[in-house]
């Protein structure tokens, strides 16, 4: 019945320090987008970061378009350094975590602040 | 006989002697207000023959209690009917003429309590509620509990029947109790059972006056059955006591003229409002206060502290600036502790300060000057260098003087110097959250911020009032917030439920003011109680509710998916005991059973700008509206 918000709201802050880094060049994605769009609901991770990858303020960082290598994504969901939990190989296979990382590169890109009148009101 | 059987007796015998003989003054309210209403004076009654049993009374105590609580200025009752108080409710409606109070039908007594907190964050006074103090005390325990935790004033009045000889068989024994305020005795301010009229209304002023007084709170006054059913003697005078109310306790001065050095000696200080703004005025002298300094404030939204868009409003730079800092003030901060460190919610919880070495901590707040026990909403303990026991809107004028007077030429030069790197650091800040906002843009279901944004232009050159609902933060974001009104923070105790009544309780306040009052109505909440859109829809009460329907206790999808994460199994099944589908619930339809006009489910965005603007004509026209809204998780 109670909320519990105090402990997921320094989560965003936490994140974005590390999904902002520079991506290494030598990232490839080798998963199937679709595969990981499916998965994304049903392993959860829309629950913080929106069915998109969006983000949200009092949840979870903003992760799609993914601006991490495959590499340092999958390093971070395994072993999180701020408020996300954990994903272990036990419950997400490597397989499934670059299928998550092609849906979330597959995400099209967002039009232009300026471009949208309701933003610059 | 011991002493204890003759008060036992004595008090029996006063509470009779109270309400058929006791000894007052008749308050010139009662008097004028009998005349108005040719309600028959205190004239000699035709006589009777002995043996005819006199079954009427023209003066019940309960007409006095009315004069009581119209004498405090109560706008409203907000109440489920119940027969522990049905003379008050009947002195109400037909003595009182069913104003000033006006009884409010309500299909809860949780309803009645946060609609009563909400009115009292946008009128600044409470407004009555009456309960069962058993049966309808239970009901509205979380709501009271809400209201304790967000400092806000909510006056309860209780029936109850303490005499045991009194009561019918029945239910009335299951709607007594020996010590009905026991029950929320932790979590309200104050609260007496009187056992005359003259102690009541004695009562009720002292009640409304701690209410009032910082930190506000909830208090509880029991009305028996007996002093409010039985008749005032013909001749009898009742008085009302004189109500002053206490001037806000301010800071001492020293400890004020300190704060003041701290601050104006400071290269990097940081202001963090959050149950601040009590009046209109809370939110001129912080913005006085910052641009004296130059200093950025973060407003953690407890109330309508600071225009969203001035340029010294950081509260999206939380983190940078908290780091940052040298100096940190906390004005009425509801978790100072919370603000300065980092908690971890991993296997093993650990936490670190998130300020730098040697910051300085400041704190004021009405809250160090009451604080209970047993219910741990006073958070972690925080260590700071200076504590000012007060209430942060009436000491900021002292303040703001202060500081104004330690400022000489050079700090002015650094001041100006800051406020221009901050007011760069702002427009960044604000076209980093306008980028934010295009991802997921055309999404369905709708994103949160593109909820937001489409709401705005339909209300932006209205006077509204956003009367619940955080929308994950994306108006306080995107829009412009800069009246008292406009925002009325949260529940206070986090407790589900609140959002709602609240919103109908903020709306009541507005009406009279022409107000706009837009709601962002959480799914879950709603479904506590929703018997509230019945009494928004009965009592006219013109409210926006839009659904910020994600389907789901998202907060708990997010904490059972948390559990299974950690535990190396099942994470797809949070779902389970925490989503709101199979099925999905029509709040359009629900809305309309009760006489709202109602809309969607929307899931693709391009269908809410028509739906909206044909919801805010009806809301502008004294209606109620709903839009069913399926969005994004958050």
């Amino acid at each position: 019945m109670v909320l519990m918000v105090a402990a997921l709201i320094l989560a965003p802050a936490v994140g974005a320090q590390v999904f902002e880094t520079t991506p290494k060049s030598e990232a490839v994605p080798v998963g199937n987008a679709q595969n990981g769009k499916r998965i994304f609901t049903a392993y959860g991770c829309y629950q913080c970061h929106g069915y998109e990858g969006q983000g949200a303020a009092a949840a979870g960082p903003r992760i799609a378009l993914p601006s991490l290598a495959l590499p340092e994504f999958a390093a971070y969901v395994r072993q999180p350094a701020g408020q996300m939990p954990p994903y272990t190989k036990k419950v997400v296979a490597d397989s499934e975590m670059a299928d998550i990382y092609a849906f979330l590169q597959s995400r099209p890109k967002p039009p232009l602040a300026k471009d949208i009148p309701l933003l610059n009101d | 006989m011991p002493e204890s059987e003759k008060l036992s007796v004595d008090r029996r015998n006063f509470l009779r002697m109270a309400a058929t003989g006791a000894a007052a003054l008749v308050t010139s309210a009662q008097e004028g207000r009998a005349e108005k209403s040719g309600s028959p004076g205190p004239e000699t009654p035709p006589e009777m023959p002995k043996d005819v049993e006199i079954l009427t009374t023209d003066r019940p105590g309960s007409d006095f209690m009315v004069d009581v609580l119209k004498s405090l200025g109560l706008e409203y009752i907000c109440s489920n009917p119940g027969s522990s108080f049905r003379g008050l409710h009947e002195s109400v409606v037909n003595y009182g003429g069913n104003k000033n109070p006006e009884f409010i039908t309500c299909c809860h007594e949780e309803s009645s309590v946060a609609m009563a907190h909400g009115y009292a964050k946008i009128e600044g006074k409470p407004l009555g509620v009456f309960a069962h103090g058993t049966v309808g005390l239970q009901h509205a325990a979380m709501a009271i509990y809400n209201a304790f935790c967000d400092r806000v004033p909510v006056y309860l009045i209780l029936g109850n029947t303490l005499d045991a000889e009194m009561r019918r068989p029945g239910a009335e024994w299951y709607h007594s109790v020996q010590d009905a305020a026991a029950m929320v005795r932790d979590y309200v301010k104050w609260d007496d059972t009187p056992i005359s009229l003259p102690h009541f209304a004695e009562s009720a002023m002292r009640a409304y006056k701690i209410a009032m007084t910082p930190p506000m709170l909830p208090v509880v006054l029991v009305a028996d059955s007996e002093l409010q059913e039985r008749p005032i003697p013909e001749g009898v005078r009742l008085r009302i006591p004189k109500l002053v109310l206490a001037a806000p306790p301010q800071g001492d001065s020293g400890a004020v003229a300190e704060a003041a050095r701290l601050l104006v000696a400071a290269e990097n200080p940081v202001l963090i409002a959050d149950r601040v703004a009590r009046t209109p005025a809370g939110m001129k002298y912080l913005v006085e206060l910052a641009e004296a300094l130059q200093a950025p404030v973060i407003d953690e939204g407890g109330r309508m502290n600071f225009p969203t868009r001035h340029p010294l409003n950081h509260s999206d730079r939380r983190g940078a600036l908290i780091t940052s800092a040298d100096l940190i003030l906390g004005l009425e901060l509801g978790d100072f502790w919370g603000a300065v460190n980092s908690m971890r919610d991993q296997l093993h919880r650990t936490w670190r300060p998130i300020t730098k070495q040697g910051v300085k901590l400041i704190s004021i707040t009405a809250a160090d000057l009451y604080t209970r026990s047993n219910y741990q909403d006073f958070q972690r303990f925080p260590e700071v260098d200076l504590a000012i026991a007060a209430d942060a809107e009436a000491t900021l004028p002292s303040l703001i003087e202060a500081v104004k007077r330690l400022i000489n030429a050079d700090r002015k030069r650094a001041f100006q110097d800051r406020g221009t790197k901050l007011a760069a650091a702002r427009q960044q800040s604000m076209e980093r959250t306008r980028t934010e906002a295009t991802y997921g843009w055309d999404a369905g279901p709708v994103s949160t911020a593109r909820l937001a944004a489409e709401v705005w232009p339909h209300i932006k050159d209205k006077d509204w009032s956003l009367v619940s609902g955080t929308l994950s933060g994306w108006p306080r974001r995107l829009w412009i917030f800069d009246k008292h009104y406009q925002h009325i923070g949260g529940s206070g105790g986090v407790g589900v439920g609140y959002g709602s009544p609240a919103a109908v309780g903020a709306a009541l306040a507005n009406r009279k003011y022409g107000r706009l009052s837009v709601n962002f109505q959480n799914d879950g909440d709603l479904m506590y109680a929703p018997g509230v859109l019945w009494t928004a829809a009965h009592h006219r009460v013109p409210l926006l509710n839009i659904m910020f329907n994600n389907r789901a206790y998202h907060q708990e999808v997010m904490h059972l998916q948390r559990m299974s994460s950690r535990h190396n199994r099942g994470i797809t099944t949070a779902y389970i005991g925490t989503t709101i589908e199979d099925p999905n619930i029509d709040y359009a339809k629900l809305a309309q059973s009760m006489g709202w006009h109602a809309e969607g489910p929307i899931t693709d965005p391009k269908d809410l700008a028509p739906a909206i603007r044909r919801s805010v004509e009806l809301v502008l026209r004294g209606e109620p509206a709903l839009i069913d809204v399926v969005t994004q998780p958050r």
